[in-house]
């Protein structure tokens, strides 16, 4: 296809890709740099018989001013990424130098806002990921094997937790595992512990979080790996069988083999979509005890003060995490296309 | 002989059963049994004593004289005007799929007859844009939107939806596209077509499976949206799901959880539709971007 062909037929849809991801993502970079104006004030002296007083007050309408003349705020450079609430570099080295321990280290570590976002975030990650390649492969094994008539029925029940909007997905689990809902009750009663919820502690909370991203992601790893069964051929197996093969060697040496792409290709969605876990910190009220750094960036966004500059720092550093996140993908394909050209 | 590699023992046949019946269950009963929930006062569906009472409406049949209410619905629908979050729901899905689709085509198509550097570069550029967390390009937006007085409507979350639904859309019907054979276009290229009259010729009466198959997780992406619906559209133009995460700041008030269930069984019930009629396109497009690696 000539150049000129391919640029007119890709226009319409570069352009929106240019105008709201790559300039957004320019624009998060530029914010990053400048933080809010602080507030004019104004000295001013009153004198009476008695001596004089300054009395210090807020210039409204210069501050309005100030903030229409320029939007961004003042420069701050990367003042911004080392403060506190980002990559608090003063903290950690104070951190550091205390600390007797590793463990002690840590544990002041993740007392930090951006440091907790990633712990929660990283773990999300890592441990949902595998958790739903293994799921999904059980599960489209079982039903690999049950008969035809039930499949359809049964393959339609598990595109629901998938298909859910995350956010009611995660209200849905969040109702029944309230302390007077069917799930939360249940627990007290089993425990006998009328005290137990499972919002209050840290640990319960990362694990209701872990267990609601294996319920909602579980079914697509299902379905990819359920295709591929399809075309795991029968020859290899009767084969297998005739060689003396278990049915657990079977899927051992036969089947997972034939899965190992597909592993690769739900992975790699898996870590991008977890790495933005988001919507069921909202939706199961998490916050106190679990966060993301989707949600620290949707959190100095919304209200009435809103901190762009913290905003942006913090979606340039998950950006940052993003590329390193793929960077093994990009790299091994590029090597793949390089080969296939030399 | 071709059952033989199926053969297997009983025992392993029921726990394979038992297996596939948990899942069945644990993927099916939450929204049973919120569906039925929905249908109780809270006392019932959040209630102190029992959760049996939910299923029996103990509550229910002492406050409302029946075992079931549609109060909640009633609530969320009329008294706190859910229709209206539905009616700029549909609005926002409606052009943001039909626009996806149409700039999804065009590029895919270049993409997969284009054998040049580039065209490679573009997609895996794209693959990047995909996995950017929405809610990082939302704070992109933010500053500028309010500075140009974009912020708030709809057709701005429109658009917005639409380029991020690209790198998705893109891939998707690429890959498409590469399976439809180059000979069919080109021999009308041949007989005097331009591309583009080749592509509106030939092309577009094939296309439908694919597009159709995108169209549908497209849909998905608009409709589940929470990132951007809920910070660039203003109160009156809310969509469905920030306005559910809206009624829960006032859930406090008893009775008002209800409205937050009764709307979110409303917000699932197309999904549902959704699956029902289109399992099978859903299911070959999960496959089709993994058979390609």
């Amino acid at each position: 296809m000539p150049h000129r062909t391919f640029l007119w037929f890709i226009l319409p849809s570069l352009v929106a890709m240019i105008l709201f991801i790559a300039l957004p993502i320019g624009s998060v970079i530029v914010q990053s740099l400048f933080v809010e104006h602080t507030q004019v004030l104004i000295v001013s002296e009153s004198c009476g018989p008695f001596g004089c007083t300054e009395t210090t007050s807020i210039d409204v309408q210069a501050t309005a001013a100030l903030q229409a003349a320029e939007p961004l705020g003042r420069f701050n450079g990367l003042g911004t990424y080392f403060d506190r609430n980002h990559l608090a570099s003063l903290e950690v080295s104070q951190a550091w130098s205390s600390s007797a321990s590793i463990g002690e280290f840590f544990s002041r570590l993740t007392n930090l806002p951006f440091y907790s976002a990633l712990a929660f975030t990283m773990t999300y990650t890592f441990v949902v990921t595998p958790l739903v390649i293994v799921l999904g492969l059980f599960i489209a094994l079982g039903v690999n094997s049950l008969p035809q008539f039930a499949k359809g029925p049964t393959i339609f029940v598990s595109l629901l937790p998938m298909i859910i909007t995350p956010l009611i997905g995660s209200l849905i689990l969040f109702w029944m595992i309230d302390a007077r809902g069917i799930i939360g009750a249940t627990l007290q009663t089993l425990f006998n512990d009328g005290s137990l919820s499972l919002k209050a502690s840290p640990v319960l909370t990362w694990i209701t979080l872990i267990v609601y991203g294996v319920w909602h992601s579980a079914p697509f790893a299902f379905i990819v790996f359920y295709a591929g069964l399809q075309t795991v051929p029968e020859d290899t197996l009767e084969a297998a069988l005739i060689d003396g093969a278990s049915r657990w060697e079977r899927v051992r040496y036969v089947v997972i083999p034939y899965m190992a792409p597909l592993v690769v290709f739900i992975a790699l969605i898996q870590l991008m979509d977890n790495f933005r876990v988001f919507e069921p910190i909202v939706g199961f009220s998490a916050q106190a005890n679990a966060t993301s750094l989707s949600w620290i960036i949707y959190n100095d966004l919304r209200g009435d003060t809103q901190q762009f500059g913290s905003a942006a720092a913090t979606s340039v550093l998950t950006i940052l995490g993003v590329c390193a996140l793929l960077s093994p993908v990009l790299i091994r394909t590029w090597r793949d296309f390089n080969r296939k050209r030399a | 002989m071709a059952a033989a590699s199926q053969r297997r023992s009983p025992v392993l046949v029921t726990m394979t059963l038992a297996f596939v019946g948990i899942w069945v269950i644990l993927a099916a009963f939450p929204f049973v049994w919120t569906v039925w929930g929905s249908f109780k006062v809270q006392a019932d569906f959040f209630s102190k004593a029992d959760w049996m009472n939910a299923v029996w409406g103990i509550a229910t049949t002492a406050e409302t004289g029946n075992a079931f209410t549609g109060a909640g619905y009633e609530g969320a629908w009329i008294e706190r005007e859910f229709w209206r979050a539905v009616l700029n729901t549909g609005i926002v899905v409606f052009f943001t799929v039909i626009i996806s689709l149409t700039f999804g085509t065009l590029g895919g198509y270049a993409l997969a007859r284009s054998g040049y550097r580039y065209a490679f570069w573009l997609l895996m550029i794209a693959l990047v844009f995909r996995a950017m967390p929405h809610i990082t390009l939302v704070s992109g937006y933010l500053l500028p939107f309010f500075q140009w007085n974009l912020w708030g409507h709809l057709p701005t979350s429109i658009i917005v939806l639409v380029a991020i639904n690209q790198p998705f859309t893109l891939w998707m019907l690429h890959s498409f596209f590469l399976n439809i054979p180059k000979d069919l276009d080109e021999s009308a290229m041949v007989d005097g077509c331009t591309r583009f009259q080749a592509f509106r010729h030939v092309i577009i009466p094939v296309m439908w499976p694919g597009v159709i198959t995108t169209g549908l997780f497209s849909f998905l992406l608009a409709y589940n949206d929470f990132a951007v619906t809920a910070m660039l559209l203003s109160q009156e133009n809310q969509t469905m799901v920030p306005k559910i995460a809206s009624f829960l700041g006032t859930t406090q008030v008893e009775g008002q959880v209800m409205y937050a269930v009764a709307a979110v069984v409303s917000a699932t019930a197309p999904l549902f539709v959704l699956i029902m009629f289109f399992q099978r396109q859903i299911v070959s497009g999960l496959t089709a971007g993994a058979v390609k690696g």
